[in-house]
């Protein structure tokens, strides 16, 4: 699919992974994370292999390291908590390299930091090869309300028109000599997110009525397959996509077994 | 009255908005089958309002409206949603799926079309606007052209007896308003024009209805009524510069 300019998140590419039916890279995103956040942090081992899980699905869905380890970057300010841990915490105390660290302290870093990590991996994956307008289709076969998967839909399709219509009311500001930065024009900015509202809401109005004209009745309808809507997940493709969650629940089963 | 497929009657119809202010004050009108008819006036003189009621979307303070013989009321509605399509001013308000093909999906689909009838329908709509291959982008990717003719494909898909369009023109380069004229003219099904552009409702269009605050003020054929410019001017309407009605034949 040619997604032409798409979210800075997504790679467009024709991998297995990409083919994957998006419903299941959800279960198999949401199984992985559940496995690697259920795993002792106090063994090493079983990380290795989560790594090596994400490594393997990176390759086969052809994600180039440059291209989403920069992307990673999301998690930085999460990490900044798990480096005052190790300094905070009491307990038992070793020293390295001068500092007196607390092991406990040092332990529950890690695992913020390892657990952390590889759950943003896993996500961006799903991110990665997955579009936006496969989601609320996903969605509602894994039994999300119709309700939020609408909204979702919606949600997905004027974000992108409602941030130009911010960019266009800036410039005009600006081009009459705003300075969004200035604390004394912080009021004009003010009344223009007022404005915005107004004028979204007046959207969502003339939105309504347009579907209403299409035959809407609260309910958005079953799509056929072929019309931007894929088949629903076979068991070859359920068996097949849930692999690296399989093998993420076996190996934190294992680490509890071996502690 | 009539009940051929195709066909509006409009008697009496009134409308106040819940604020108080009167949109409609008692509009008649009766458009044949097949008939191009476009509704011309200026700004708040109601047009937005009739064509609000077309379909339900609004209904009646008091008065009527029939498609194809049937009144319009709650029992009738989807009947006549089906029937008559409208293609609103601006196509982001129309599009709101995250593909085109879903979107032009989304009218059929609402009236029961399913399976391989949805995917010939969709099929059939893009190729008519003749946008095959945007069929699994994004809206937000389009230019307005092809915005524009996506939305109207939206409402071809339902295959409606009836079409209304408010303001087509407006927003598009001249290619491209060209080249929507030129879709437009290949359909064949009631059409009502609500527009500002003369010269496209001249090149569109065999009658013309002028209506100003709330009533139809003119109704004749489309050259009548642009050559008037006493008539036009009264109800703040001009001829761009240069431009000169073509006879008709």
């Amino acid at each position: 699919m040619g997604a032409g300019h798409a979210h800075p998140l997504y790679r467009d590419g024709h991998s297995p992974i990409h083919r994957a039916p998006a419903e299941v890279k959800i279960v198999c995103l949401v199984l992985f994370v559940l496995a690697v956040v259920a795993t002792p942090r106090e063994l090493f081992w079983p990380f290795g292999i989560y790594a090596l899980i994400i490594l393997i699905v990176w390759r086969v869905g052809q994600l180039p390291l440059r291209w989403i380890l920069p992307r990673m970057l999301i998690e930085a300010p999460f990490l900044v908590l798990a480096v005052l841990l190790p300094f905070s915490e009491g307990g038992e105390r070793v020293e390295v390299a001068g500092l007196h660290l607390s092991v406990s302290g040092l332990y529950a870093a890690w695992g913020i930091v390892i657990k952390g990590t590889l759950g943003v991996a896993a996500s961006l994956t799903v991110a990665a090869t997955t579009t936006a307008r496969e989601l609320p289709l996903a969605l509602s076969r894994l039994g999300v309300p119709p309700m939020v998967t609408s909204m979702l839909t919606l949600m997905i399709r004027y974000i992108d028109v409602l941030t130009a219509e911010v960019s266009r009311m800036r410039m005009a500001r600006v081009s009459r000599g705003d300075s969004p930065r200035a604390l004394h024009q912080v009021g004009a900015t003010a009344k223009s997110v007022g404005a915005l509202f107004l004028r979204s809401y007046e959207r969502g109005e003339r939105v309504y009525l347009a579907m209403l004209s299409r035959g809407f009745d609260g309910k958005v309808p079953q799509l056929a397959v072929g019309v931007g809507s894929a088949a629903p997940a076979s068991a070859r493709q359920w068996v097949l996509t849930l692999l690296p969650a399989a093998a993420a629940v076996m190996v934190s089963v294992s680490a509890w077994v071996a502690r | 009255m009539t009940h051929t497929p195709g066909a509006i009657h409009i008697e009496g119809l009134h409308y106040t908005y819940p604020d108080g202010h009167v949109a409609l004050g008692g509009v008649d009108l009766t458009v044949a089958a097949g008939e191009r008819v476009a509704i011309l006036g200026p700004n708040g003189a109601g047009k937005t309002t009739l064509m609000l009621h077309l379909n339900g979307v609004l209904t009646a303070t008091t008065g009527s409206v029939e498609i194809a013989g049937t009144p319009v009321s709650r029992k009738s509605l989807r009947d006549v949603r089906r029937r008559v399509g409208l293609v609103f001013q601006d196509p982001d308000d129309q599009l709101f799926m995250p593909t085109v093909a879903q979107d032009v999906a989304f009218g059929p689909a609402n009236f029961g079309v399913r399976g391989d009838e949805l995917a010939a329908r969709v099929r059939e709509a893009l190729d008519v606007v003749s946008l095959t291959e945007h069929a699994d982008r994004s809206p937000a990717h389009l230019s307005g052209g092809q915005r524009r003719r996506a939305a109207l494909a939206t409402v071809l898909a339902c295959e409606p007896e009836i079409l209304v369009f408010d303001e087509p023109s407006a927003n598009l380069d001249p290619v491209a308003r060209r080249e929507l004229a030129e879709t437009l003219l290949k359909i064949d099904a009631t059409m009502l024009i609500v527009t500002h552009d003369l010269p496209y409702a001249a090149q569109l269009c065999d009658r013309a209805v002028i209506m100003d605050h709330g009533v139809v003020v003119a109704d004749d054929a489309i050259g009548a009524v642009l050559s008037d410019a006493e008539l036009l001017a009264a109800h703040r309407l001009e001829l761009p510069w240069g431009f000169v009605v073509p006879a008709r034949d």
